[in-house]
């Protein structure tokens, strides 16, 4: 098990980690009577992939909206970045940095592609209304800019050749990707991702999960995903959380998780006798 | 040329420049359900308020006289100067930006997420309450509305209509007026909404809320931007409708007559807006001209809606709405 107050570790494949820049601190989550988390507390180290994983109805999803500022906890805390963070809505955790994806896809349908990339970088952009209604100097020249980065992560993530297309018209595989540049191109401290793999066939597995490893490995980007396949989340991850009905029941590199009783049981399900 | 295609051609580019007219008032009511699927019945109201603003402030008239002077007893009723037209119609604007922000502040930041019905019934609310604030303000006289925006036969088109046909066409110069404006504030809007960051946002917004949240966009911003952009477009034909017909409480009374060019056009959609209001303006004046000596004429007041009911048969989405397309 890896110490908290460690600086740092390197991965097997000699990457280096870096110091904590999230720690949620016991948080709870109901919904009226219905506990959806349970007191769970875990860190996010700097550049790299960590994982949450759990049977259907674990609480996961919970837990990004937790991190994400969809849901806010009834207890416990959030340090971001050494600072607690106060209770936030979704668009201030976006501007602190903090990109996601959704488990559904939720793109701006009848935007194209490259409209759909754009939106990420809107937070960069500080032109004020009036030089954009009237399109001054500054309004342009950070329009330029950001169409630069925008290009590049298009670039990256292969979608060049359907940049003009309206998302609407895309198939699935081809809309997580675009989501995931949109997220990506908002150069984000921690970037969410909600079941990447959800619904893909195997070839397009292949692909995300090449990707989220480049991504991570090019732009150093600290990961945050949730996944319920578990062989294509012990490939992916340094250190995997284990949820279970809203309760933590293992936290570690994969080796140690796939060792873990409890997790065995969650996963096999245990003979009651 | 027979007499009677030449008086046809004169009646459709005069059913044409009305169409811009209705196009303009439709134009609001789309940007505002775009953005965030409120269909907004105050649409109306807001160009009367801004228009008797607009009136208030040229002639220098003191807002809530009154019932200031109600209160205080005493005889106030003009500030003593009169205010340029240019600044007068700024300042109204302004107006309806404090507007904007206070309905979101005031009322629609604290319905997010209801159904539509119900943020239906707060725009009638918001628009019976602007009504009362608008005659509290400035009283429910009929104004004259005059920003100098010229008026009467159009000389030009009389004269060149008449070296071609031998008949010069009557084209009222504020008609002419309208739509030069009207056709510069679409291609403004729509430049604004394809290539500025806040025009992204909004088309964000009218896409998926959440999506939006997640980027980073406050939906609260959004929301005031898009009915100060309405009020604006609403102060816009305010002060067209108010020139023609004067200002009055009928004014509030063309939000009627955008609803069949809204469902012809489609509710989402800008240039809908537009090619419906063109369509309703030639169709009903055509028809007037054709059909309507034979059955009593008046049928200016029905027409529209015919026409936009033959049309919800057959394109319930409008000409240019988004299809529906329901999965089972």
């Amino acid at each position: 098990m890896l110490d908290a107050a460690q600086e740092g570790y390197t991965t097997a494949d000699g990457r280096k980690i870096g110091g904590v820049v999230m720690e949620m601190r016991n948080i709870t989550l109901r919904f009226g009577g219905v506990v959806a988390i349970k007191d769970i507390s875990f860190d996010i180290r700097e550049g790299e992939i960590r994982a949450i994983i759990g049977p259907n109805g674990a609480g996961k999803s919970s837990m990004l909206n937790v991190i994400s500022g969809f849901y806010n906890p009834q207890e416990g805390e959030m340090i971001y970045r050494g600072a607690k963070r106060p209770p936030m809505k979704p668009y201030q955790v976006a501007r602190q940095g903090i990109a996601r994806t959704f488990q559904n896809i939720a793109l701006f349908e009848g935007m194209t592609v490259l409209d759909n990339v754009m939106t990420g970088r809107l937070n960069h952009m500080k032109a004020s209304i009036l030089d954009q209604a009237f399109w001054w100097g500054r309004a342009q020249r950070e329009e330029v800019e950001n169409r630069k980065r925008a290009e590049e992560v298009i670039d990256f993530l292969e979608i060049q050749k359907i940049r003009k297309t309206p998302v609407g018209r895309l198939p699935y595989g081809l809309k997580k990707r675009v989501e995931l540049a949109r997220a990506l191109v908002a150069e984000p401290k921690i970037l969410l991702l909600d079941e990447p793999m959800a619904g893909m066939n195997v070839e397009e597995k292949e692909d995300m999960s090449r990707f989220i490893l480049d991504v991570n490995d090019e732009f150093g980007t600290t990961i945050v995903l949730i996944e319920h396949d578990m062989g294509v989340v012990m490939d992916l991850s340094d250190r995997v959380v284990v949820m279970d009905y809203g309760r933590k029941i293992g936290d570690g590199t994969p080796a140690e998780v796939r060792a873990n009783q409890e997790v065995i049981d969650a996963y096999l399900g245990v003979a009651h006798d | 040329m027979p007499d009677q295609l030449i008086f046809a051609m004169e009646v459709t580019l005069n059913g044409l420049l009305n169409g811009v007219m209705y196009a303009l008032v439709a134009l609001g009511f789309v940007l505002i359900f775009k953005a965030s699927g409120i269909f907004n019945y105050a649409q109306g109201v807001m160009a009367l308020f801004a228009a008797m603003t607009l009136v208030g402030i040229q002639q220098g008239r003191v807002p809530f006289g009154h019932l200031i002077n109600e209160i205080f007893g005493t005889d106030i009723h003009y500030f003593g100067w009169e205010v340029p037209a240019l600044a007068a119609i700024l300042l109204t604007a302004l107006v309806m930006i404090g507007f904007a922000i206070l309905a979101q502040q005031f009322v629609f930041r604290h319905l997010v997420g209801q159904e539509p019905i119900i943020l239906f019934m707060a725009t009638i609310g918001l628009a019976y309450f602007l009504e009362g604030v608008s005659d509290l303000m400035w009283g429910s006289e009929i104004r004259n509305l005059d920003v100098g925006i010229p008026q009467g036969i159009n000389d030009s088109i009389d004269a060149v209509t008449f070296d071609l046909f031998g008949y010069g066409f009557f084209i009222d110069n504020l008609d002419v007026t309208a739509a030069i404006v009207a056709a510069i504030l679409v291609g403004g809007l729509i430049a604004f909404a394809q290539y500025t960051k806040q025009g992204r946002a909004m088309r964000a917004v009218a896409d998926d809320h959440q999506a939006a949240l997640s980027v980073g966009i406050k939906l609260d911003y959004v929301w005031v931007l898009v009915w100060s952009l309405a009020g604006i477009v609403a102060l816009v034909a305010g002060i067209m409708w108010g020139s023609k017909s004067g200002v009055q409480f009928s004014l509030s009374l063309i939000a009627l007559k955008a609803l069949p060019v809204l469902m012809l056009g489609g509710f989402t959609s800008i240039p809908g807006a537009i090619i419906g209001g063109l369509i309703i303006g030639v169709g009903e004046a055509l028809f007037e001209f054709a059909i309507g000596p034979m059955i009593g004429g008046a049928t200016e007041n029905w027409f529209a809606y015919v026409l936009a009911l033959v049309f919800l048969v057959f394109r319930p989405q409008g000409l240019f709405g988004e299809k529906i397309i329901e999965r089972v």
